[in-house]
This record gives C-alpha cells, structure tokens and sequence, in this order.
C-alpha cells in the first residue's frame, strides 16, 4: 500500500458530498497524487502502432500533444458519433434527473461533483454541443455548451481515468444512459492524441506480444502452472498436470493471466487444475489449456474498440486452430462483458465450433449456441446440479462467505445465480451482503477498467469503499471472513481494499471454493487448503 | 447558481410580455394566434423527425444492454424475463415498463452517510412518483385538448374527460366559481408536479449543480402553459365556442380569429408554441430518444445469435505464426506442442 496514503479514518473524515461555491464549469481540474495512474510507456505505444507514442507526465504543463490535438479529437468526435447510435443518443438526451448521482462508488466515495456520473457526461456533452448542436453555437454557455481548451482535456483525462466503466448508474437511468459507453468513447478519443496510462497500455502490449497481459511467455506461462500442480501435489497427493495447445483437445480453455501471477488468484488457478483432473479421471474430461490465447481479459476493452477486437482475435483463433469443440472461459469480470456481448460480433462467427455441450451431463448450452463459449460458473453449476461432483463443503467450514457480484457479468450479463449456487454447494457459511449492495446494484471493487494501479491508491481505496462498507457490514453481523468472486481484477484488488477497510477479510475465488472442497479420487487426507492453511479439525494443538 | 434559473425565468417573463404586448398592445392577432402556432407545429414535426433520423443514421454495432436481473443460461435457473430480455417479445414488455411505468427511475435510492461511517441506501420514490404524476398528467390533457381539434369528438376523448373531471370540487364565491365547469385533476396534478420538479432542481444541492439554464427553462415555461390553461378555464372563462372555431379553422387550414377571446388565451398558445419549437433542439428530445436507447432496447442475447457490426473493419493482429516464430525455441524447450520445428542453421 502507497505509504502516504491517508488512514481510513481521516480518509472517510475527509468525504464531503456538497458541492463547491463555483460551478463545474469554472472550477478547473487539479490532477492531484493518489488519485491518477501513471501516463503509458512509449514503448508499449509504440509496440502497438498507437498514436504519439511519447514520454508525459499528466503533472507537468506540456503533454506534448500534436499540433492539431483539437481538430484530431472534433473529428474522432464525429466518427464515433456516426458510428455509434449509443454515443449520439446519449450525448442528447441527459435530463439531468440526478437520479445517477449518488449510484456511482466514486462519488459515494471522493464526493467530488465530477464523479457524478451526469457530469462525468456533461464534460463531453459541453464539448458535443459545442461543436455539433445548433443549441450550442447559438446560446452557449446557456445550453451547456462550452469550448475545447487545455483545460477542458486535463478534465477528460482525469475523470474518464476515474471511472471503471461498471454500468451502476446505467442500471438506475431513466433512459438507460450508460457512462461506461461515454466513458470508452472519451477514452477512444484520448487514445487518438496519446493520453493513455501505463496500467493499461502496457498490459496489452504484453497481451499483444505474449498472449497474456502480464507478458508471460509460453515456457514461463508452463513452469508457472508445473509450480501450482506441485503445490496441489502437496496438498492432496495427487498429480493435477494440465494439457497445453493440443491439438484435437474438445475444450479450450481461457482464463486471465492475473490467476497464474498473484495470490490469491493462484488459488483459483489450482482450483481449475484441480477440477480438470477430476473431471479427467472420472469422465475422460479432455481440455488444453494455450499459451498463445492465455489471457482471457482484455485491458483492449479500456483502450478502444480496435484494441479490444486485436488482442479478443486471439480466443476464436486459437480455438480455429487447435480445433476444439467449443471454449471454456474462466473467472473474470471484464472478460466475460466481452464475449457476452463483442467478441461474436467484432470475431465471430464461431461456426468452426460446435453447440457447448457438457461432455459430463450432457447439458446444451444454448445460451452460448452463436459464440460457443461457457463460463465456468454455468458449468460448474450445471456439474453440481447432475450431481456429478463429489463435494466435502466442510473443508471450508472456517469460512464465513459473502459473495460480491463483479460489475461486468452483472450489468453487462446478467450471471448473478450460477456462481452463487456453486459457492452455496462448496461451502456451508454463506451470507448475502445488502439487497441494495448486490447482484445489478452491486459496488465495483473501486480498481476496474485499467485502475488497479498502485500509484492511484486513495482513488481505488475510495472507489471501493461502498463495497467494503457493504462487507464490513456482514463482518459485523455474521463474522464474515471471506469475500468470494468471479473476477481477476476483483482477486488483484479486493485484498487491498479490505486491507485497508475490513482488515479481518480475505478475498477467494469461486474455483478455489470448489478447489478445496472437491474429493479428488486417490487424494490422500487433505491437512490444509490450497492456501497451506490448517483445514478445519486440523489445526495443531498449541 | 441563481443565474441558471433567473435567467430561465427571465426568458419565460419575456415570451409572456411579447405576446401579451404583442396582442393587448398592438393587436397582433394573426401573428400570434395563426403565424406562430403554424410555424411552430412546423418546427416541431421537421425537427422531431429530422432528429430521429438523424439517430437512426448511426448504426448500433453492438449488443450492449445493461442487464438488470438474472440471465437467461440454464434451465433450472429462474431468467429476470424483463429485466434481462433474452429475445424480442421481453424487450417489448422491458420497454413497456420503462416508458409508461419509469422502471429504472422506480429503482432509485438516496445514498445516505450516517454517522460512525454507516452507509445505507435508502427508499426514494419521490422523484419516480413526481416523474410518473408529470409525465402522465401532461400526456391527458394533451389528449383531453383534442376535442379542441376533432368534430365531432370522438368518444374516447370524452370518456377520458369525464374520467378527469370525475371529483367534482365545488367552490362557489362572488369572485370565483370553481366546480363549474367540472375540475380537471390532470391540470392540477401537472401544476403540482411540475413545481415539485423544479423545487427538487433548485433545492436538492447535487440536482442544483448539475443543473443547466436549459433544464429550467421547460419547466418555467410549462408551469406558464398550465396556470394560463388554469386561469382561462377557471377564472377568465373564455368563450369556448369561439376558442373551437379558431382551432377547427387551425387544423382544418381555415384559419379564422375569434372574436372576443381574451389575451390569456393568446398568451396560453404562444407559450404551447414556444414549448413546440424549442422541443426538438433540446433534452426534451428524450421523449423520443428512450425509444432507441442500446441499452434498454436489445435483447441480452448475443451469445445465442450473432449481432452484426456494419461498419466491423479488419484489425491488424499477431497472429499464432507470428507468436510461434517469436518463441519458437523456448516453447521446444519447455516441451510445448509447436507447428514448426526448428530449422538448423542454413536449413
């Protein structure tokens, strides 16, 4: 954690939700430490063939912009207008309700007014009335209409890098205005002049390059997954080795690279190595995994919609190629907004592959006939529901569960009952954390879209605070320990967010979940859990 | 802050001095009662569908509908059929809902920071219930006006009308008579509605700051339309014989000046003109937008059935060729399955 970082107490002291004496309008941006990512590396631009790829500092006066940054962004203005209804619509018809206001966790969390997400808006509206509504030219300022300048740039930079894009405030507009859609749009629109930052520019450089985002290369992306199936060979006594580009394999599986890099996402990766095996050993269950498609996220998505379609091309090749029956994709949350609704669209169609169908159930999953393509979560589901696994739930019993909806299988899927029903299944301590606070209502872990930096630390600590609050709230009631998830972000950000608000709270994927409960045929009496903590009944006497 | 709505007010304070000064003052009859409503009709109709084409140019090249609800994936597991429509029939009851019934805005809650850091979410349905009271209000007595333009008037119009009359408030004065003819509830639940609206705008501090001249503007200028509809039905009595000759020769394209019709009545039709014209170049366009809106209007079943992007282009990418030549020997060394096999120097 960032050591100038403010404690909790004089953090949440510090949130004041009245707006200032000024209007938004002339209260010009202060870019302030703690609450932005770094600018990108040259290198990773430049890597992907982006525009002016530069050394910057957001800090500094000179962004070193083109010459015509203004006429570059008026005309990116107008071709995403022509090109996305979702875009023109929206710029339009903002009533400004403020029914959104206090929906968005970066608001709830800095109280700062341009985080509501109808400013967050008005910043580009400002700008789209300026320069192409009639309204605008004519009354200005009046209509909401406002020049582009330096100033204004500062301000699209800061707050479209202080949203992440969750779709809350979508869920509770009158209209269904989404500010993740403008939000990528602005983004877009940054991207065309070099103002990107480094968490996300470098990461799909990597992803470009090596297949995953945090650039693993294929014999380093082996030894990594050999160390797990050593660990879990500890554990249970069972050899879990997985299958990598075979060719002929039935299923491909992907899944983000975060699980194969950093605890507690390493957990969840032993969890699927687990699972396979055991579906290997009982039903023939045949799946590889790829070292060139072995991302499943898509830092893409927060760059444009090009780089998402580049770097989300891998998936349908690599299944091409291998020639699978159909893909299975793991725990994540921006991955899954992809598939669900681009990745048919932007790479498909998939006609090379079959309808999933669950070799072991013999369950259609019709719901994914066009992009062939199951979340693991409705597979597991569906594995349980037949009775298939041979779960000892008791082995979590030291765990007190809660579940947090990711923001994208939530809003931009609708996966909110197959993961829970998997983790009910795997463990025996589950409770629900507020209505208000879950399920499409649900927080953002505060770090989404590309802002899981560590430079920006008080802005993710603030970002994530509605979510910690909800947890701390069943900590209180029900002494809840444990948050699960569905989502690599949420496992790279969550601990650092209960670290700071919920200390007593640890963050689990729902594969490790399944991981520590599933009874491996052969395995010897498992003394730990995959994390190499004393099962229940089997801490040593002091 | 005060400047967004003083401004507002101004404006509507003008509109009403130029057609009271205009027709009390210099008699401009034919300009106010003929001249303006033509043109403004014309402006609203031109620019109300010049603006949905418009929308309707740009494609939508994805299949982004904020899902609110459980999808629809296996089949024991129960879909939210309308807050996650997964084909076209549960987008028309989605759609349904959110236009007649506001059922986003039904889901509001106000944020609320306790003390000893407690959140909660709190019931707030004043601004749904406010909405719905304006929305549906204003859409009756639109409707009620047709009998202004339609001979003989069709029976709907004055089921509706009695409907709308049907409490009887009855207050009799020297100086006012109110009760004859019948009360229009939708009159003064539009007033009462559209005051709450513009009180929340200026007395809620977030609602205040986000707020435009723009968006007080409309509601100055209906709350004018409806006290100068109150003020002719109620207390000015207007000859209504005259007002339905005056309107029949308007849609019928005979236009004919009443005689005897008051000011108000001059007045109540410049603002419905004003209201007319500026419509389409402004947020009210949002009557019309909430119909093409992506994330409402698609069904969430994009994994089902491919959505076609117009404009998809091709990408450059790094193709499983270009990847295996990067790493081609480290992927040999760690046992890994390649499509090429090393060449030997020369080879």
């Amino acid at each position: 954690m960032a050591d100038d970082l403010a404690k909790p107490d004089e953090l949440l002291s510090g949130i004041g939700h009245k707006p200032p004496k000024t209007g938004w309008m002339d209260t010009p941006v202060n870019i302030r430490k703690g609450m932005y990512c770094y600018a990108s590396n040259p290198k990773s631009v430049d890597y992907l063939g982006l525009p002016n790829a530069r050394q910057w500092n957001p800090m500094e006066e000179d962004w070193k912009l083109p010459e015509n940054w203004k006429q570059i962004l008026h005309e990116g203005f107008r071709e995403r207008l022509d090109r996305f209804r979702s875009f023109k619509v929206f710029m339009d018809i903002c009533v400004r309700c403020g029914a959104c206001a206090d929906k968005c966790h970066f608001f709830i969390g800095t109280g700062d007014p341009k985080n509501m997400p109808v400013l967050r808006a008005e910043l580009l509206r400002s700008i789209y009335r300026n320069d192409f509504t009639l309204a605008g030219k004519l009354l200005g300022k009046v209509a909401g209409a406002r020049e582009m300048t330096f100033d204004v740039l500062k301000e699209w930079w800061y707050y479209l890098f202080q949203c992440t894009e969750c779709r809350r405030c979508s869920v509770f507009c009158p209209y269904g205005i989404d500010t993740a859609e403008i939000t990528i749009m602005g983004r877009e629109l940054l991207n065309l002049i070099g103002l990107n930052i480094d968490w996300i520019a470098t990461p799909v450089a990597n992803c470009y390059r090596t297949g995953n985002h945090l650039g693993i290369q294929p014999h380093a992306f082996k030894d990594m997954l050999d160390f797990f199936v050593e660990d879990v060979e500890d554990i249970t006594g069972v050899n879990v080795e997985p299958q990598y580009n075979k060719k002929g394999a039935d299923i491909l599986f992907i899944t983000p690279s975060g699980d194969v890099f950093a605890d507690p996402g390493t957990y969840t990766c032993m969890g699927y190595l687990i699972l396979f095996h055991y579906l290997k050993e009982k039903y023939g269950f045949d799946i590889t995994w790829s070292t060139y498609a072995s991302e499943g996220g898509n830092f893409g998505f927060f760059t444009s919609h090009e780089t998402m379609k580049r770097l989300n091309s891998k998936m349908y090749a690599e299944a091409k190629r291998l020639g699978v029956k159909w893909i299975l994709g793991g725990e994540c949350g921006h991955m899954w907004r992809v598939i669900n609704q681009y990745m048919d669209t932007m790479n498909g169609p998939a006609d090379f592959m079959e309808v999933p169908v669950s070799p072991i159930t013999g369950t259609k999953f019709e719901n994914a006939s066009g992009t062939k393509m199951v979340h693991i979560a409705e597979f597991t589901a569906d594995l349980i529901k037949h009775g298939k696994l041979e779960l000892d739930p008791s082995r979590n019993d030291n765990l007190k569960v809660t579940y947090h909806d990711s923001c994208n299988p939530s809003r931009g899927m609708g996966m909110l009952d197959e993961p829970r029903y998997v983790i009910q299944n795997a463990c025996n301590h589950f409770y629900e954390m507020p209505a208000n606070t879950i399920r499409e209502n649900t927080f953002c872990c505060g770090s989404g879209a590309g802002l899981n930096a560590g430079e920006d630390m008080e802005l993710r600590m603030t970002g994530g605070l509605p979510r910690a609050n909800a947890v701390k709230y069943v900590h209180e009631k029900h002494g809840v320990n444990m948050l699960s998830c569905v989502c690599a972000v949420d496992r790279a950000a969550l601990p650092a967010l209960m670290e700071y608000w919920v200390p007593e709270v640890d963050v689990v994927g729902m594969t490790e979940l399944v991981g520590n409960a599933l009874i491996l045929p052969g395995e010897k009496e498992r003394e730990t859990d995959l994390r190499g903590e004393p099962l229940p009944g089997m801490e040593e006497e002091e | 802050m005060n400047s967004k709505y003083m401004f507002s007010l101004a404006a509507v304070i003008v509109l009403f001095l130029l057609a009271y000064i205009g027709v009390a003052g210099i008699g401009l009859y034919g300009f106010f009662g003929i001249f303006i409503p033509y043109a403004a009709a014309f402006i609203f109709a031109v620019g109300v569908v010049y603006r949905v084409v418009d929308w309707a140019q740009s494609p939508v090249p994805f299949r982004i509908p904020s899902t609110c609800g459980q999808q629809k994936s296996l089949p024991w597991i129960k879909p939210a059929s309308f807050d996650n429509p997964a084909c076209n029939g549960t987008v028309l009851i989605r759609m349904i809902l959110e236009i007649v019934l506001f059922r986003s805005l039904f889901r509001n809650m106000r944020f609320h920071f306790n003390k000893g850091n407690k959140f909660s979410y709190e019931w707030e349905k004043w601004l749904w219930l406010g909405a719905l009271a304006f929305h549906w209000a204003f859409f009756v007595v639109v409707i009620r006006h047709l009998r202004f333009f339609t001979e003989p008037v069709p029976v709907c119009i004055q089921w509706l009308e009695s409907l709308d009359s049907f409490f009887r408030l009855e207050f009799f004065a020297d100086f006012v008579q109110v009760g004859l003819p019948g009360v229009f509830i939708s009159g003064i639940v539009l007033l009462a509605a559209v005051i709450y609206l513009l009180l929340r705008r200026m007395l809620i501090p977030q609602v205040n700051y986000v707020s435009l001249a723009a968006d007080y503007f409309p509601l100055f200028l209906i709350i004018a339309i409806a006290v100068s509809g109150i003020m002719m039905r109620y207390f000015t009595k207007v000859d209504i014989v005259g007002i339905k000759e005056f309107t029949m020769g308007l849609v019928t394209f005979h236009p004919k000046i009443p005689e005897g019709v008051g000011s108000v009545f001059y007045i109540h039709i410049f603002f419905v003109s004003v209201l007319l014209a500026y419509f389409p170049f402004s947020k009210l366009m949002h009557l019309a937008g909430i119909f093409m809106s992506p994330t409402r209007n698609l069904a969430n079943n994009s994994r089902v059935k491919r959505h076609v992007n117009p404009w998809n282009y091709p990408v450059k990418v790094h193709t499983y060729e270009e990847y295996e030549d990067d790493f081609r020997e480290k992927m040999i060394e760690a046992g890994l399955p390649v499509e090429k096999e090393l060449t030997t120097n020369g080879g």
